[in-house]
């Protein structure tokens, strides 16, 4: 992205009491209603779970005056255990994702960062802590996460493909990876290993523009990467379309065995289409067994 | 200039260009199309893949080859290719443009001028000087050499004339000529006497080019009369392959506006150079017949006028009625049949029948006494210049017509019983005919000595008689009387019209007499001794071009120019006009003949359409280009440049502009579909819902009509008031609806023209009239609103005896979805009462054109394409009954329609069968 135009943004998103990313995606999360968030167990939480009969370890401090008041017996009052997870989102800024096949349509970078956006504030309402992976943002929760995670979203990378992050998370937390995938395979599979082996579980969001699906092409053409590294010539596009169809299903099996043998789950979703069913399913994602 | 074949080349050295061609192959074939960059992520993924076809970046051959003859049409152009170069010597010195100006150049003058002004455009670049002359119109003074520029202003006013060139003044002329120049003649391509002289005379003072016309030259002779059939002859100069062309003849019709009377085609046969055809007209038509002319031909020599040679008058004869077996010799008419049939149309017939055929002349053969009736029509006839002539016989003689008093219908009053003299039975000789004296319409006809008299009828003496008479005996009574009737005449033989009184019919003087008395015209030809003397003046001329036009203040014409019949500047062809007769003199007289022109070898003969030259650079230049945008849009197809929307874009354009089909056809469509069978219409309001509703209920009521009554009606069909014709449907439901457009004044004058032809519609305001009479509710606002320009009679509920009650079942309400009991129709005469033991009131005597509620009836009546009900009504079997009723209602109501008043008429059977029973 040519530097006035960087420039103008930030500075736009400064003056902006509320960044434009956030409130899309305040918008898009509006659509899906929390569910029961609660452990179903005692700990650690604001809402009242049940008195017992207080037991020698309890502290002093701990019984519930009030309630032992009422009987011969001094009890405790236990709080629903609710545990904070901490979700870890790696969204691809490479300028592979910068692409839009109509003209003015939408990219798929901002696709990805208005989803990932959406779902961190849905986890931020339901307690959760949000961060980006690559120790680029530890996992917190609360509103001034999500200003700061949008600064973060908002910044463009210059390489032409992304590999997701896997430093920097927590053993047993839930992760994120939202890119096109189409750059190399290996740096996501090791992400991804080394993600299970810390039992981190997540989704991948596979997030293509139409035209990728379809490759409208046709006649002789030069392809060339966003950022014009890579190139490829061809006379007769058309006659290639059926083998890049082949070659992007195998790229999606690809990322859906991986997913599965690591546990994780794998979604593709199309700039063309609805926000708000991709948001759901990574919502469903995430929210499962967490 | 470098000529191959009829094709020159300005720059023929630009033509070594296209030894680049192969040159230019070689390098247009190693450059692929240029190819299109695209952004596209999925790279990574095409990475690897080569193209199937290694030919493909090489330019397809057709793509090629499209250049390559682009680059050639370039080429060519540029070296200026001429097609017919003219490139002959222009010759040098004063040039005469020499024109025949006849009327056979006036056929194809426009394109003789064009020749001209290329001649002279010709010698202007020449620099020549020109003089410019007519045959037909002299210059009085020689020639006078002019620059060309000058003597082309002077070109329009160069006009054919519709005669040949007087040869003495074209020899005169040609004396006067001096100084050398060259001379380009303009022939008509005929053959003329006086052309070899006048070659000959110019060719002493320098070369002569000649043009003629290919287009051959064709003439209409004068028609003449042969054999009860109108001949017309055409004549062509040069024999040739058959042809035809179109005669017509020309005439005022009864309405006076000329137009024409004939047409039939003329057909040359193969070397042929006359064709005649022969026109068999009714004399009405032939009559008024006054020129004959070749279609599609503008010279003098393709018309031709007819005179009253051509006319012949219609001459009625009726003689004594009875059905007398005589022999043919006695019958009174024999002899006027022989007399008249050359020159005269006979008509037969009863008086009545004669009359309505308004001849010229009506003989009345020894018919005494005309019923009232007939007399005063015949009396009207000749007032209006007929002219009776009737002949005495016995039947005048014993009758008491003109006894007592002047008969109208008689010239003279008569004695009872007329005369004979010289019989068997009486003294004295058979008379003789006195000379004709001077006055008299016979004077100067010759009186034979055998013709006598022997029985005749007899003038009452008094004092007009003297002046009536117009022949007598020798002994001074009167044979033949006249008197004058407002614009006719009645004469009166007062002897036989055959031989039995007198030797008269059997002579010649018989057929003169009628030809002076103007029966019968006289024979066509023209004898100089009898035009000697006489001036005629031109009623109309024919211009060269063939028109006919007023002759204005022309000169008289002396009867011996006329006789002699060459028209020239002093005797232009037309029509001409003497005291009792109009000759026409035409271009071509009965004898003359076309041929064509032949000239000797010497001289150049050139045909007027000279093959022009023919500059081809633009073409072939605006070929390239069209080429070379070919090519574009065959190279962005071929780089996948040209987008999938053009491409459909101009696939739909294609599509479009071809397939439509003529809106004609489906109008046609539209009324066969509703004109073969019943079929009922519902008008569409615009909101698909109700619009469906309707076609789904009136599908509902025809089902229930096939099933249940004899009507069997056709899908029903929704109708746009705007656009479709109304007057196909007996039945028009209407549904209502709050928001639809009022009609326009196009379609307001449609449906009140279909409401006072016996069409009804059933408005539905479809709210259950819970307004009353819809006041306040928006569809009854809107019914409002679109009644207002209706022409809709005053409306009542209906009444309990209307005939909709009983038109086939008995109903008392008229539910339909809902179940109001308002329902308006036409509101009965005022006077209507009901008669002392009928059931019901004698109610209006047509269809009621409107029938208004809020039932929705539509929806009770609507069934799917299943046949099961769409709309709910009501709750249970009290719902099913109401259905039902609505059902009845609908029955009635088209039974209503398509019968009218029928079971209001049923009400009289038995008042009927009481009567026929007394």
């Amino acid at each position: 992205m040519s530097q006035p135009a960087a420039l103008r943004r930030a500075a736009h998103e400064l003056a902006a009491p509320y960044p434009p990313l956030l409130a899309e995606a305040e918008h898009l999360a509006t659509t899906v209603l929390l569910g029961e968030h609660g452990r179903r167990r005692a700990g650690i939480g604001d809402t009242f779970w049940q008195y017992r009969p207080a037991l020698s370890w309890d502290e002093a401090r701990a019984i519930d005056w009030r309630r032992s008041a009422r009987a011969d017996a001094n009890f405790v009052r236990e709080k629903e255990w609710q545990i904070a997870q901490s979700i870890m989102i790696w969204v691809d800024s490479a300028a592979s994702m910068g692409f839009a096949s109509v003209k003015d349509g939408e990219t798929k970078a901002s696709r990805a960062r208005t989803l990932a956006l959406a779902l961190a504030v849905l986890l931020i309402r339901g307690g959760e802590r949000v961060g980006l992976s690559g120790r680029r943002l530890p996992a917190r929760s609360g509103q001034g996460q999500l200003v700061r995670l949008a600064d973060l979203l908002s910044e463009d990378g210059t390489e032409d493909y992304g590999s997701p992050e896997a430093a920097g998370m927590l053993p047993h937390s839930r992760a994120l990876f939202v890119s096109d995938f189409m750059g190399e395979i290996a740096p996501v599979e090791a992400a991804l290993t080394r993600a299970a082996d810390r039992g981190v579980r997540g989704a991948l969001l596979q997030v293509l523009d139409p035209a990728e699906e379809a490759f409208p092409y046709d006649g002789r053409t030069i392809f060339e990467s966003m950022s014009g590294t890579l190139r490829h010539e061809t006379l007769k596009a058309g006659k290639l379309k059926d083998r890049y169809l082949d070659r992007l299903a195998a790229r999606k099996d690809r990322l859906d065995r991986l997913a599965r043998e690591t546990g994780w789950q794998f979604h593709t979703h199309h700039t063309g289409d609805s926000a708000s069913a991709a948001l759901l399913w990574l919502y469903g994602a995430l929210e499962r067994r967490v | 200039m470098w000529t191959i074949g009829p094709i020159g080349f300005a720059a023929p050295w630009l033509l070594l260009g296209l030894i680049l061609l192969p040159l230019l192959w070689l390098i247009l074939r190693a450059v692929p199309p240029a190819p299109i960059r695209r952004r596209f992520p999925g790279v990574a993924l095409l990475l690897g893949l080569t193209d199937d076809e290694s030919q493909t970046d090489r330019t397809p051959w057709w793509l090629l080859l499209l250049r390559m003859l682009a680059v050639a049409l370039v080429i060519l152009g540029f070296a200026g290719p001429v097609l017919n170069p003219e490139d002959e010597a222009p010759g040098s010195g004063p040039l005469l443009v020499l024109v025949d100006g006849t009327w056979a150049d006036a056929r194809d003058w426009q394109r003789r001028e064009a020749r001209i002004d290329a001649a002279l455009n010709e010698a202007s670049r020449a620099g020549r000087t020109v003089a410019l002359a007519s045959l037909t119109d002299l210059p009085a003074e020689g020639l006078t050499f002019q620059a060309a520029d000058a003597v082309a202003t002077r070109l329009p006013t160069l006009e054919p004339m519709a005669w040949a060139p007087d040869p003495e003044a074209q020899t005169a002329w040609a004396d006067t000529l001096n100084g050398d120049f060259d001379t380009f003649w303009l022939s008509d391509g005929l053959a003329r006497d006086s052309r070899a002289p006048l070659l000959e005379a110019l060719e002493t003072h320098g070369d002569v080019r000649v043009f003629e016309s290919p287009r051959p030259v064709r003439a209409l002779r004068p028609a003449r009369f042969e054999d009860g059939d109108v001949i017309v002859t055409g004549l062509r100069a040069a024999p040739g392959a058959g042809a035809s062309a179109t005669l017509s003849a020309v005439g005022l019709d009864p309405a006076g506006i000329e137009r024409q009377l004939a047409v039939t085609e003329m057909n040359w046969e193969d070397g042929a150079i006359e064709a005649e055809v022969a026109l068999s007209l009714p004399p009405e038509l032939r009559n008024r017949i006054t020129r004959f002319e070749l279609s599609g031909i503008r010279s003098a020599g393709a018309v031709t006028l007819t005179d009253d040679a051509l006319k012949r008058r219609e001459v009625a004869l009726i003689g004594p009625g009875g059905g007398r077996e005589e022999l043919q010799l006695l019958s009174p008419l024999h002899y006027l049949e022989q007399a008249l049939e050359p020159t005269a149309d006979l008509i037969e017939g009863t008086l009545a029948d004669v009359l309505l055929a308004n001849p010229d002349v009506i003989v009345l053969a020894d018919i005494a006494a005309l019923t009232e009736i007939e007399a005063d029509e015949m009396l009207d006839w000749v007032r209006a210049g007929g002219l009776l002539v009737r002949f005495a016989g016995p039947r005048v003689a014993a009758s008491d017509i003109a006894r007592a008093e002047a008969d109208p219908l008689m010239p003279v009053r008569l004695r009872a019983g007329g005369r004979s003299v010289g019989g068997a039975m009486s003294w004295g000789e058979p008379k003789a005919l006195a000379p004709f004296a001077e006055g008299s319409p016979f004077f100067g006809l010759p009186v034979p000595d055998d013709v006598s008299v022997s029985a005749q009828v007899m003038a009452q003496p008094d004092p007009s008689l003297a002046e009536r008479v117009i022949a007598q005996l020798a002994d001074g009574t009167p044979l033949v009387t006249r008197r004058d009737q407002g614009q006719g005449q009645i004469v009166l033989f007062h002897v036989t019209a055959n031989a039995e009184w007198s030797s008269l019919p059997l002579s010649g003087l018989f057929v003169q007499m009628l030809e002076r008395l103007a029966v019968s015209t006289r024979p066509a030809a023209l004898e100089a001794e009898d035009l000697a003397g006489t001036t005629w003046a031109a009623r109309e001329v024919l211009t060269a071009f063939g028109d006919v036009e007023e002759a204005g203040t022309l000169p008289g014409v002396s009867g011996e120019a006329l006789a002699e019949g060459t028209p020239g500047p002093d005797l232009p062809p037309g029509l001409y006009e003497g005291e009792d007769r109009a000759i026409a003199v035409n271009v071509l007289g009965p004898e003359d003949g076309l041929a064509p022109a032949i000239w000797p070898d010497r001289v150049p003969v050139e045909g007027l359409q000279v093959v022009r030259e023919t500059v081809l650079k633009g073409w072939l230049l605006g070929a390239a280009l069209t080429l070379l945008l070919i090519d574009i849009l065959a190279a962005l197809a071929l780089s996948g440049r040209l987008g999938r929307s053009a491409v459909a874009a101009l696939a739909a354009f294609a599509l479009l502009t071809s397939g439509t089909p003529p809106a004609e056809a489906q109008e046609e469509d539209f009324a066969l579909r509703a004109t073969s069978e019943v079929v009922l219409a519902h008008v569409l309001t615009g909101n698909d819902q109700i619009d469906r509703l309707a076609a789904r209920g009136l599908f509902g009521l025809s089902d229930t009509l096939f099933r249940r009554t004899s009507i069997e009606p056709a899908a029903p069909i929704g109708i746009d008031i705007e656009t479709d014709e109304l007057s196909f449907f007996p039945f028009l439901y209407w549904p209502i609806t709050a928001d639809q457009p009022i009609p326009s004044a196009d379609a307001y004058a449609k449906l009140n023209r279909y409401l006072r032809t016996g069409g009804l519609i059933l408005f539905d305001t479809r709210d259950a009239d819970t307004a009353r009479f819809g006041s306040s509710s928006p569809e009854g606002r809107m019914l409002q609103a679109i009644a207002r320009p209706l022409d809709i009679p005053a409306l009542e509920p209906v009444p309990e005896d209307h005939v909709l009650t009983r038109t086939f079942y008995l109903l008392q309400d008229f539910p339909g979805r809902h179940a109001s009991r308002d329902v308006w129709v036409e509101a009965a005469p005022p006077g209507a009462e009901r008669a002392e033991g009928m059931p019901f009131r004698d109610l209006n005597d047509g269809v009621t054109p409107v029938v208004i509620g809020g039932n929705d009836w539509a929806a009770a009546w609507a069934i799917d394409e299943a046949g099961s009900r769409m709309v709910p009504i009501g709750r249970g079997m009290a719902g099913e009954r109401q259905r039902e009723l609505a059902l009845r209602f609908g029955v009635n109501l088209i039974m209503h329609v398509l019968t009218g008043n029928y079971k209001s008429d049923q009400v009289h059977v038995p008042a009927l069968l009481d009567r026929l029973g007394q």
